[in-house]
């Protein structure tokens, strides 16, 4: 069976910029693919090539064994897409914006009225529906743009930072509906730039940086792959400097420790990368104690989504955003966006 | 943002059968065309249904137009301006071409507003029969609103004097009236479609259009123009609207071999105007298709 999505090589420019330039993965039916990385990595564009919004430089991409290059309209059909920005006409009720979907989708006119009353109550859309988009909170734009995209029944649903801008409810609303939709059959490839939201939903991950796909696997294999635990330490709540090195110099030589930082953003903290599944919490605080050194808090976790994009790229995803954020050539990325 | 959402299970998408809704289909179909030409259509009537002020001030304008231009050259000489027998007569052919062709040429504005927030991404990703749907749409949309505003023009004018076409005149003063718009309003989406935002389109309307209307026989006939100017006059798309209908508001019994113009490039008929309006907006609506099928179609 060919996988659901499947892009080789793409390679995206835009002027100067190099938006993408080396993004392969391959997205299998029936699953949740998160393409996780900072704002600027690549992530839109590889999704507007995906949905024929915008013609890459070079590479292959394939929706269900279809080619997007020579059969876009074939593609189409098969796709939902979900922009990032909610683009309603504000002037329509929900309910037309349905209509307008369904008619640009060529469903038959005697089935749109039952589907687009299935799309308003899957999303919870009832007592809106007939209300103006304009009048529309940013989670309810966002449930109206979800129906929209899934209201033709898309093999593969493609979503755009579904829940930027959202707050927290809405986000769990959208999550829990992906989660169905995913159960019920549906393929969907989901960005983010939010570690948490990859980990909760993607059944496989990639990640991006600068246009490159740099690690890939379901979020537990690639945490597995960096290895160890990640413990955080606070010997006070604001720990002086002083007294934090010197309960680094302490822990480092402790076996199961692999690596200790000062952590001066968060009031001179000690993340520490432990074995994996190891005893440390006591022998640390032991170790502490012997030194006549508090222990005000301290947590033992697995590594999260961003240990493995730090130990890929040498720093953590926001700071990759701040950095990625400078070098953006936002009014070239916003024209070809205009089309 | 309280309740929770519950599908029935199972509803979802059912078994993900490729759903017998699309059939799956590259080859152009006509009912799929008409499908999305028309629901595109009805966007833009919901649009100036709930938000009709475009239109009052449509309809406002030209008979400002007429009520004002026609009062100030209102005691010209009598047959200075041909075989019109008062200026009111004369502008009337003037004021609805100058209507239909602003209408049209602010018709790529909602596409291009469109464009900037992002909801034509939504047409774009659609597997559209043709992107044509999107022009048609607004064609339909600029042509209908012309219809009314050239109606209130007749029959503003006839109350001001100008008299009215006899039943035939009105049919092709109408139709010259949509072939116009068909054409202008292609080459304004192609604007829309070409300039970077709103801004430089506002810029190249707000430039061309005044021109094009000093520049045409909208307000003076071509044998009170200087040669230079005839000779841009003649060249200009508008008059070749505009003088069909004058002529057919002063001869009532006019044929389609009536010279309606004499140009410095030679004797226009009517025939031959109507034929070169024609052209103009064939030109105009092939000359897009480039701009249509931009990123892939």
């Amino acid at each position: 069976m060919a996988p659901a999505v499947s892009i080789e090589k793409l390679q995206k420019r835009f002027g100067l910029v190099e938006a993408v330039k080396d993004v392969s993965l391959q997205v299998e039916p029936g699953e949740i693919f998160g393409l996780l990385g900072p704002n600027g990595a690549g992530k839109t564009t590889t999704l507007r090539c995906l949905c024929t919004l915008a013609t890459p430089d070079s590479g292959k991409i394939e929706i269900s064994g279809i080619s997007v290059l020579d059969e876009p309209k074939l593609a189409r059909q098969k796709l939902g897409y979900v922009a990032q920005e909610v683009a309603l006409d504000k002037v329509l009720t929900g309910r037309e914006l349905l209509q307008l979907q369904a008619a640009i989708y060529h469903l038959p006119r005697g089935s749109v009225k039952a589907q687009i009353e299935q799309a308003i109550d899957l999303l919870g859309l009832q007592e809106w529906a007939d209300q103006k988009t304009g009048s529309y909170s940013g989670g309810l734009k966002k449930r109206l743009d979800l129906a929209a995209g899934l209201l033709h029944r898309p093999d593969v649903l493609v979503l755009d930072e579904p829940t930027v801008g959202l707050d927290i409810e809405s986000r769990l609303i959208v999550w829990g509906f992906l989660r169905q939709l995913r159960d019920s059959g549906t393929t969907i490839l989901v960005t983010s730039h939010y570690l948490e939201e990859v980990d909760a939903l993607a059944d496989r991950v990639a990640i991006i940086d600068r246009g490159v796909v740099i690690a890939s696997g379901t979020p537990s294999e690639l945490k597995d792959r960096v290895g160890g635990d990640r413990v955080t330490l606070r010997i006070r709540e604001f720990t002086p400097p002083e007294e934090a090195e010197r309960a680094k110099a302490l822990l480092q030589d402790l076996p199961f420790v692999q690596n200790v930082i000062i952590n001066s953003a968060q009031g001179n903290s000690l993340n520490l990368v432990v074995a994996a599944q190891s005893e440390a919490l006591s022998a640390i605080q032991q170790t502490l104690k012997a030194a006549g050194l508090p222990t005000f808090g301290i947590s033992q976790s697995r590594p999260s989504l961003d240990d493995v994009y730090l130990a890929a790229t040498g720093q953590t995803l926001m700071d990759a955003e701040m950095a990625a954020s400078s070098q953006r050539d936002l009014k070239a990325e916003r024209k070809q966006n205009m089309r | 943002m309280s309740q929770t959402i519950t599908p029935s299970s199972g509803n979802l998408n059912g078994s993900q059968a490729p759903s017998p809704a699309i059939a799956p289909s590259a080859t152009f179909s006509l009912a799929e065309f008409s499908q999305e030409t028309l629901a595109l259509t009805r966007r833009l009537f919901i649009q100036l249904q709930r938000r009709p002020s475009t239109l009052v001030a449509g309809i406002i304008q030209p008979v400002m137009w007429l009520v004002l231009f026609g009062a100030l050259f209102q005691n010209m000489p009598q047959g200075l301006f041909g075989g019109s027998q008062n200026y009111g007569q004369f502008l009337a052919a003037g004021v609805i071409v100058f209507t239909a062709f602003s209408g049209a040429l602010n018709a790529g504005l909602p596409v291009m507003f469109d464009r900037e927030f992002g909801f034509l991404n939504r047409l774009l990703v659609a597997p559209l029969a043709s992107r044509f749907s999107i022009v048609l749409a607004s064609a339909i949309f600029i042509a209908t609103l012309s219809l009314v505003q050239t109606s209130v023009i007749i029959a503003m004018s006839a109350f001001l004097g100008a008299g009215l076409p006899h039943l035939l005149g009105l049919g092709l003063v109408i139709a010259i009236v949509l072939v116009l718009v068909l054409g202008v309003t292609a080459l304004s989406l192609g604007l829309a479609f070409a300039l970077p935002g709103h801004i430089e389109l506002i810029a190249v309307i707000f430039v061309s259009s005044l021109p094009l209307l000093f520049a045409s026989t909208a307000l003076a006939p071509l044998t009170f123009m200087p040669n230079w100017l005839k000779i841009v006059a003649s060249l200009n798309p508008l008059s070749y609207a505009i003088e069909p209908i004058r002529y057919i508001y002063t001869h009532p019994h006019w044929l389609l071999g009536s010279v309606i113009m004499e140009t410095p490039f030679g004797a226009v008929t009517l025939g031959l105007s109507l034929l070169i309006l024609v052209g103009f907006s064939t030109i105009a609506l092939l000359s897009i298709r480039p701009l249509l099928r931009r990123s892939f179609t």
